[in-house]
């Protein structure tokens, strides 16, 4: 309580001294806003523990940003990005976030990375009317507070945790055909208990049943007694929501003791270690699902990995995708806007119907929640391969 | 059909609690030392092996008999400088300096290489047969023969040899011993040797077994075997097997029951119904405190 009063009366004063030093250098603030280049704030973990996230989406950026100007900005206005480092750190994310509203005047911020930092930033987006879009936060709690009330000015590129539940009971039901489902959760992080969640309820919903439910908690390592109770079950399909330390295990053990059904995680299995773990025989029927795949097909999508690849050399991840289309998804708005006014922009954006990315269709819920297309990989050898595209 | 399945699965979680087990067992026999950097010991082992596997190419074997000789020594250096010189001291000094010992070698271990964890390498096929409805991987049965076989080696050094002779004599009492011109500190490093050198067995078995190891893998199967040395009764050899097995099969019941939250509550609900309704264990004999 104390802390949180601290924390407000520091962020009101740090605020009241933006606002006054916003006032000195009005005559070049407003030109940012009415003049010929749009300032957009990019707040990001460019180190720190997790400025891998932070700098992938900055290179999808940079691309995004350098593909519109070439083209003639937005409605004639170049864009210039005004780049702040947060250092991984949610206190150094509000300082930056309030750099950029007070001291630079964006007209919105773009990141951070990952859910705790993009919510160290939502009281200051709020409280200037700057919307921002994090490319990769996750959590439901971006965008809606503790309290159930939606941050007006808070929205977010990639789809929330609980949605991939969604996904992997739809593709369990329509893709693979499977009338019973077991789930075998972590049930020592909300992540996956919010994926079992919507999982059971989405697949019953589907018309299937759940025949075995069981959870096993992180840093486990004999899921064999579990795993035997969950075969004399007989599902046809095992939900495994968790991270790739344990699922790499869970997996290979599985295997071992003869169940030979696919099994599905979420983007926490998204690491080169499970194969290492379970072994690439093991991880065969398995699927996996994620924001984005290098191998999509689809014409945008391809269209994006090529240019990403002539200019960085590699092929892009989810994070290059994620940070590509955040770009675009403010684009649209502003575009549809036409204006760089704050409340307007966050109007539009709330309005984003069916926009076409590289991630997928995109729509937006009345709690800021994508609505939008997902991909699933599925393990071949060991090596994620694209599979096909779940649509809301 | 199951019911096997799970009795296969309780009994090789079972056999790398017992090779645990005995280490603190043997300790605790000779110099009533509660040994809590034996799951360390342990870790190291499984570390040991894996280098050897990965960064030697070694086979299973080579590395199983590397590491246990590297954990023997490994065992030895810990005793003659941390335990030796507090042999006179309280109980409790010599109990909080084995939990030093514990962290150190721990973070000492994130300290050289980082707390990632480590995947074992896969030495075995995965190839598996079933029995009776069962299926059984080679490396289970590999597992389980290699854990009889030292288990079976174990009794008979202890039975039948020399040193073992004198380790149960300084177990019995260490100053008659001593009076027979028994080396004592000889005999406890020998004890200390023999135990680290199963608790680095059960460490490569470990990790081929369960793949993931990780510097602070030794805690939670140290405290596990800790609670089947207690419950086979502690200082008791076949106590420690028998305490092992019992504790890895009421594991995998309490899982296969459907309540794997409760398994590892399970273990040390066992421990305190043993400390309270038979403290000299399911093998020990009354004998009078001496307080």
């Amino acid at each position: 309580m104390k802390k949180s009063k601290f924390a407000s009366l520091f962020l009101a004063s740090s605020l009241l001294v933006g606002m006054l030093a916003g006032c000195g250098a009005g005559e070049e603030g407003s030109g940012s806003k009415g003049g010929d280049e749009i300032k957009i704030g990019v707040n990001l973990e460019l180190s720190g523990p997790v400025a891998s996230y932070g700098s992938s989406q900055n290179d999808g950026f940079n691309l995004a940003v350098e593909e519109i100007n070439a083209a003639g900005g937005i409605d004639g206005k170049q864009i210039k990005l005004v780049t702040v480092d947060n250092k991984s750190d949610a206190a150094e994310s509000t300082s930056a976030a309030i750099k950029l509203t007070s001291q630079d005047k964006v007209a919105a911020i773009i990141g951070p990375a990952t859910s705790g930092n993009s919510v160290a930033q939502v009281q200051i987006a709020n409280d200037s009317k700057t919307p921002m879009i994090t490319p990769s936060g996750t959590s439901p709690t971006v965008t809606v507070a503790d309290n159930g009330s939606v941050n007006e000015y808070a929205f977010r590129t990639s789809f929330i945790d609980p949605f991939q539940g969604t996904v992997a009971a739809n593709f369990a039901a329509n893709e693979l055909k499977v009338k019973t489902a077991a789930v075998y959760a972590d049930n020592a992080s909300d992540y996956a208990k919010g994926l079992a969640a919507s999982f059971i309820k989405d697949f019953e919903a589907a018309g299937g049943k759940i025949v075995q439910q069981e959870s096993y908690v992180a840093k486990d390592t004999d899921f064999r007694s579990t795993l035997t109770r969950i075969k004399g079950a007989n599902p046809e399909f095992i939900f495994i929501p968790g991270y790739y330390e344990e699922v790499g295990l869970i997996v290979k053990q599985a295997r071992e003791l003869g169940i030979t059904v696919p099994l599905m995680g979420a983007d926490g299995w998204d690491s080169p270690t499970i194969v290492d773990l379970a072994g690439a025989e093991a991880l065969n029927n398995t699927f996996v699902i994620n924001h984005y795949s290098a191998e999509d097909p689809d014409g945008k999508a391809k269209e994006f990995a090529d240019k990403f690849n002539d200019k960085y050399g590699k092929a892009p991840n989810s994070f290059n995708a994620l940070g590509y289309d955040t770009v675009y998804l403010l684009k649209d708005a502003i575009e549809r806007a036409g204006s760089t006014d704050g409340t307007k922009i966050k109007d539009a954006l709330k309005a984003t119907d069916n926009l076409d990315l590289v991630t997928g269709l995109y729509s937006v819920d009345e709690n800021h929640h994508p609505v939008k297309s997902a991909t699933i990989l599925e393990f071949v050898d060991g090596k994620q391969v694209f599979n096909t595209k779940v649509n809301p | 059909m199951e019911w096997i399945q799970q009795l296969i699965n309780g009994i090789s979680l079972g056999s790398i609690y017992a090779l645990i087990a005995l280490g603190y067992t043997m300790v605790y026999g000779i110099i009533k030392l509660i040994n809590f950097a034996h799951g360390d010991v342990f870790m190291v082992g499984s570390f040991i092996g894996f280098y050897s596997i990965t960064v030697f190419g070694l086979g299973f074997f080579p590395a199983l008999i590397i590491s246990m000789v590297a954990c023997a020594l490994f065992g030895v250096i810990i005793e003659r400088i941390a335990y030796k010189r507090l042999r006179n001291a309280t109980r409790i000094a010599a109990l909080i300096t084995a939990i030093g010992v514990s962290l150190l070698i721990e973070y000492g271990v994130i300290y050289i290489r980082g707390a990632q964890p480590e995947a074992y390498p896969n030495i075995f096929s995965n190839k598996t047969f079933s029995i009776l409805g069962a299926q059984i991987s080679i490396q289970s049965v590999l597992i389980l023969s290699v854990s009889v076989v030292l288990m079976i080696l174990l009794q008979f050094i202890v039975h039948k040899t020399k040193t073992g002779k004198a380790m149960r004599a300084v177990s019995h009492d260490v100053e008659a011993a001593k009076l027979m011109g028994i080396n004592v500190d000889n005999t406890i490093s020998a004890t200390f040797a023999i135990g680290s050198a199963l608790a680095g067995a059960a460490g490569v078995i470990f990790g081929v077994y369960y793949t993931k190891i990780d510097p602070l893998m030794g805690v939670i199967p140290g405290l596990k075997a800790f609670v089947a040395a207690v419950l086979g009764g502690i200082g008791i050899i076949p106590g420690a097997m028998v305490g092992g097995l019992v504790l890895g099969v009421v594991e995998t019941i309490v899982s296969a029951l459907g309540f794997s939250l409760w398994r590892d509550a399970a273990a040390f609900i066992i421990l305190i119904l043993i400390l309270i309704f038979r403290p000299s264990g399911i093998f020990g004999k009354n004998t009078r405190e001496k307080v």
